[in-house]
């Protein structure tokens, strides 16, 4: 071999010995290099990695506080609070994903509208093993199911919450109202730190009225969790403070009375106790299930109700806005009474028609299609309320400034809430030559003022606000707020008193009395043949053992063009007259007021009174028999 | 002149059990020094594996056996490895080549093959010895320091294997199988000169080689740069093992007491970032007694090779420890943030049987080398 010749072993170990050596001193420099490294981790930055490893390792949860319950005046229960338990999949302990949901879906019920709800949430950002919902309001035997089949599945977890729960379920959906889910949107309205646990606010009625103090004070604990966010100890815990439990004025067996007085009708029923303006009843119908909400509904299911013709979800008793009819005549009445248009004693002509002056419409009474006999005859105040007669009051309409009738009108609570904890109810319309020029740019013809005296034209109340009328003629005058709180264990915040309501001025003693004889007669006076019974006696007045005071009222609805869209007899169904019913009782001592409307129910007398008296029944009856 | 170094210890006497050692062609002080890493090893493993029976006896199990085979490579004399270098290494290629074609895939990476009835291999693992023993034996007949043309040719042995294996494709192991053969071109003497030029061609070259890269590798050098860009993703590791090791401190939390490993935090706490565990329970001082044990460790190899009187036994036992610190360095600089995540095990102490196995048995060369005296 050629290279052996000028091979130097003893140069080539001399010359290794000097690399070896070179190298030595750079592993040295390498190795200085890595202490220098952990030098910076452990002893410059240590403060700063300490901290962020116990960030790791110890996180402060929020603990949501129990929602305050709500009970009614008896102590119902109208809302508490249950367990729901959740199954959740952390898809990193999973090796086979389709393997799993097969078979969890063989062991509890697990719909594909489930699965992709799941691989939407699965989708969007979030920790490493978070575990991810997959289906919700597991019941026990599913619970049981999933606890003994746990060694099978690894990464499958069940959670505990507590949601809210709605035992009467649709009897108080619109008195009561119901929390959902927080979005996004109400995230940016809601203090971040006192709804850090929560998952549910209050949207509706009472649930959103006294959110605050339902809500309660959320609490912490602080928990060292592994990597997974499963909890390994809890080293400290400040529990959450529960929300006020808080009573309401509702009676559950007056609501219940007169949900089942509606019966299958779409219409309202406020009633209401006139000394305190307690809600006795507040009855929307159709309702729906505030729980479905809460546990959750198909979207099918939502649409369905929310596009429904029957507008389940509209709560008519404080949202529906209708023409009072002649539930409108006592303020009429009343009215002329104080500006001295009429006295209790002076009496009209009442042919049948009105006509004013120099005009050739003609303006009918309401007995034009029961009985065209040529009016209702001599009537004066006390028979026109008891006889609604239209001439009489289209006459005193006219016999005054609208501005007088409006501004007298408004202080029985026309276009306001009055409301002590209502703060979602609708004000209506109380029309006036101003708001005309400015909403309609037309001029106040006297035909508006016509038609205001039987309630029609543009004036708009809600079934709310006819209960505040009732209990104002119940009191002779004196205003009381309507109010659904009765009592809560501690002051709530939300409760700023609003100023007390001025009493109705101008009427005088003697003439609330006459106005309640009249109202009386409405319901009591009978056997007299057709022009002399009140409008209400036939269907309620013949048996009743105590004095009620009512008024009906027939209001014209704003008639649904014809299409193809809704079939014919729906349409006329639709367009069928609003049926509306005031009233009180006892009525010298009243304590409880109320207004009853039918939609498309017909006349006042017949569709609208007997509700009323069932209701008045159900409230009355008990408490004159305990006496 | 060999017992020149054990001689020169004060107190020094030659006894029995030392002798007992030379009967068997066992380095005494590599061998405490071995044996102090594996013990210092086992002790955090035992933590890291949260003091779980039956894997901290698997691994006894293997570091057992990886003893076993150290001794038994020592006994073979010096001639037998050179015979057989470049008949392993052209095993090896064949492997390769047979991985490329048949190999089965795991992650997306064919560097295993599946001989039926036997266990699953990586042939790369073989590399780590065949490709410096391979370029041991080519210099070990030839004049050094090396010609060009010699020098050419062990860049070719040594790029075959190592392009293969990145075909794989696996270019952290393909490095590390280079690194070792181009560690005995240095030792050989390779000119200084040379070395800077490459460095600088290769400095040159980076930006093109970008390119080259997967995107995952690609990813993995960002994340060095920036871990918080994607902090539950390819940050995540880094930032959970620098706070391991920071939150050590000085002494550490106490062994068994690390919150990052124990809660799962720190990922492969047991295996590759074994390292953040001994930083995060025993503190600097734990780390640094650990890097004292392996530079004692490779000062104790790079003497042994150099006090060699063959020209292969020099370069390949100086490869195999230069290598050995490479592995260190780069598990120990990837934990640490200092370098990209590679799947680099840190020798000796993390848990898994092929790497402690391929490195004792490269120990054993070491000894084979220093004990059988004629080489």
């Amino acid at each position: 071999m050629v290279g052996l010749a000028i091979k130097d072993p003893n140069r080539e170990k001399q010359l290794f010995a000097s690399r070896a050596l070179a190298l030595f001193v750079i592993i040295l420099g390498l190795a200085a290099l890595l202490t220098l490294r952990f030098v910076q981790l452990q002893i410059w930055e240590h403060e700063a990695y300490q901290t962020r490893s116990d960030q790791n390792r110890i996180q402060i949860q929020p603990l949501p506080p129990p929602r305050g319950l709500i009970f009614d005046r008896n102590g119902e229960l109208l809302a508490d609070n249950r367990d729901t338990s959740s199954l959740s999949l952390v898809t990193e302990r999973i090796d086979n994903l389709a393997a799993t949901l097969e078979r969890l879906s063989r062991l509890v019920g697990v719909t594909p509208a489930d699965i992709s709800e799941f691989e939407n949430r699965l989708r969007r950002k979030r920790r490493p093993f978070e575990p991810v919902v997959l289906r919700q309001a597991l019941n026990e035997d599913e619970i049981a199911l999933l606890a003994v089949n746990r060694y099978q599945f690894s990464g499958v977890e069940v959670t505990t919450e507590l949601i809210r729960n709605y035992p009467y379920g649709e009897l108080f959906a619109h008195a009561v109202g119901s929390v959902r889910r927080i979005t996004e949107t109400d995230l940016s309205k809601l203090d971040p730190v006192t709804y850090s646990a929560t998952k549910f606010v209050g949207k509706r009625g009472v649930e959103k009225f006294y959110e605050r103090s339902l809500h309660g004070e959320v609490g912490y604990q602080q928990v060292e969790t592994d990597a997974h966010g499963r909890i390994r100890q809890v080293l400290d815990i400040s529990p959450p403070v529960a929300g006020q439990n808080i009573s309401l004025q509702l009676d559950s067996r007056l609501q219940i009375a007169a949900t089942a007085a509606l019966g299958d009708r779409r219409g309202a029923v406020v009633a209401m106790d006139p000394r305190s303006g307690g809600l006795l009843a507040l009855v929307s119908h159709p309702g729906y299930d505030p729980n479905l909400f809460i546990t959750g509904m198909s979207s099918e299911q939502y649409g369905e109700m929310s596009h429904s013709l029957y507008k389940p979800l509209f709560n008519r008793a404080i949202n529906g806005q209708y023409a009072p009819g002649s539930t409108f005549k006592p303020v009429v009445g009343l009215a002329a009474v104080v500006e001295r248009v009429v006295s209790w004693e002076d009496t009209i002509e009442d042919n049948g028609f009105f006509k004013l002056p120099n005009q050739d419409r003609i303006y009918r009474d309401w007995t034009w299609t029961v009985n065209n006999s040529g009016g209702q005859g001599t009537v004066d105040l006390h028979r026109a309320i008891y006889r609604s007669s239209n001439v009489f009051f289209y006459d005193m309409a006219t016999r005054m400034p609208v501005e007088r009738l409006v501004s007298f009108a408004r202080q029985f609570g026309f276009g306001k809430n009055l409301s002590f904890d209502i703060a979602d109810a609708s004000v209506g319309l109380m029309p006036d030559p101003i708001w005309k020029r400015g909403y309609k740019g037309e001029v106040w013809y006297p035909g508006d003022s016509v038609n205001m005296g039987i309630g029609q034209g543009d004036v708009l109340v809600t079934p709310l606000q006819m209960a505040v009328v009732a209990s104002t003629l119940a009191n002779r005058g004196t205003l009381v707020r309507p109010r659904l709180l009765l009592s809560s264990d501690a002051p709530l915040p939300e409760i700023d008193p609003p100023a007390p309501l001025p009493r109705v001025e101008g009427p005088s003693p003697q003439d609330w009395e006459n106005m309640v004889d009249a109202m009386e007669d409405v319901v009591h006076r009978g056997n007299k043949g057709f022009r002399g019974n009140g409008t209400a006696w036939f269907y309620i007045g013949q048996d009743i053992s105590y004095r009620m005071a009512g008024k009906s009222g027939t209001a014209q609805v704003i008639e649904i063009p014809q299409g193809e869209e809704y079939d014919a007899d729906l349409i006329e169904d639709f367009n069928k007259k609003h049926a509306w019913f005031i009233a009180f009782a006892p009525a010298d001592d009243p304590i409880i007021a109320l207004a009853v409307l039918v939609e498309n129910g017909g006349g006042g007398s017949e569709f609208a009174s007997p509700i009323a008296r069932q209701v008045i029944d159900a409230y009355l009856l008990p408490q004159l028999a305990a006496r | 002149m060999s017992n020149d170094f054990i001689r020169s210890l004060p107190g020094h006497e030659r006894d029995l059990r030392a002798s007992w050692f030379y009967r068997i062609n066992v380095d005494p002080i590599l061998f405490f020094l071995l044996s102090a890493v594996v013990i210092y090893g086992l002790i955090v493993l035992y933590s890291a594996v949260g003091q779980s029976d039956t894997l901290f006896q698997a691994q006894l199990v293997r570091l057992g056996l990886a003893f076993a085979v150290m001794i038994v490579a020592a006994q073979l004399p010096p001639q037998v490895y050179i015979r057989w270098s470049p008949v392993v290494y052209l095993l090896g290629l064949v492997l390769l080549v047979l991985v490329l074609l048949v190999g089965v895939t795991v992650k997306g990476s064919q560097r295993w093959l599946d001989i039926p009835g036997l266990v699953r291999f990586q042939p790369s693992e073989l590399m780590k010895i065949a490709v410096p023993m391979a370029v041991a034996w080519y210099f070990h007949s030839r004049p050094l320091p090396p010609s060009f043309k010699d020098v050419c040719v062990a860049l070719a042995i040594v790029a075959i294997p190592a392009g293969l294996i990145i075909m794989q494709p696996d270019l952290g192991t393909g490095i590390l199988v280079a690194g070792a053969g181009l560690a005995v071109v240095l030792l050989a003497g390779l000119p200084w000169r040379w070395i800077l030029y490459a460095f600088l061609a290769f400095a040159a070259a980076a930006p093109g080689l970008w390119y080259t890269l997967q995107d995952y590798q690609r990813q993995r050098i960002l994340t060095l740069f920036d871990p918080e860009s994607d902090p539950l993703g390819a940050g995540w590791n880094i930032i959970q093992s620098t706070t391991a090791i920071g939150s050590g401190g000085l002494f550490g939390k106490g062994l068994l007491q690390g919150t990052q490993s124990h809660l799962e935090f720190l990922p492969e706490a047991r295996t590759d970032f074994i390292i953040a565990v001994v930083g995060e329970e025993l503190g600097l001082v734990g780390v640094l007694g650990l890097l004292v044990l392996y530079l004692l460790l490779i000062g104790r190899g790079l003497y042994m090779a150099a006090e060699a009187e063959s020209t292969f036994g020099r370069l390949l036992s100086g490869a195999l420890i230069l290598t050995f610190f490479v592995y260190v360095f780069v598990n120990i600089a990837m934990v640490s943030g200092l370098l990209p995540v590679v799947g680099v095990p840190l020798p000796l102490v993390s848990y898994g049987g092929t790497s402690a196995i391929t490195l004792m048995a490269s120990f054993g060369i070491l000894m084979a080398v220093r004990m059988h005296k004629a080489w």
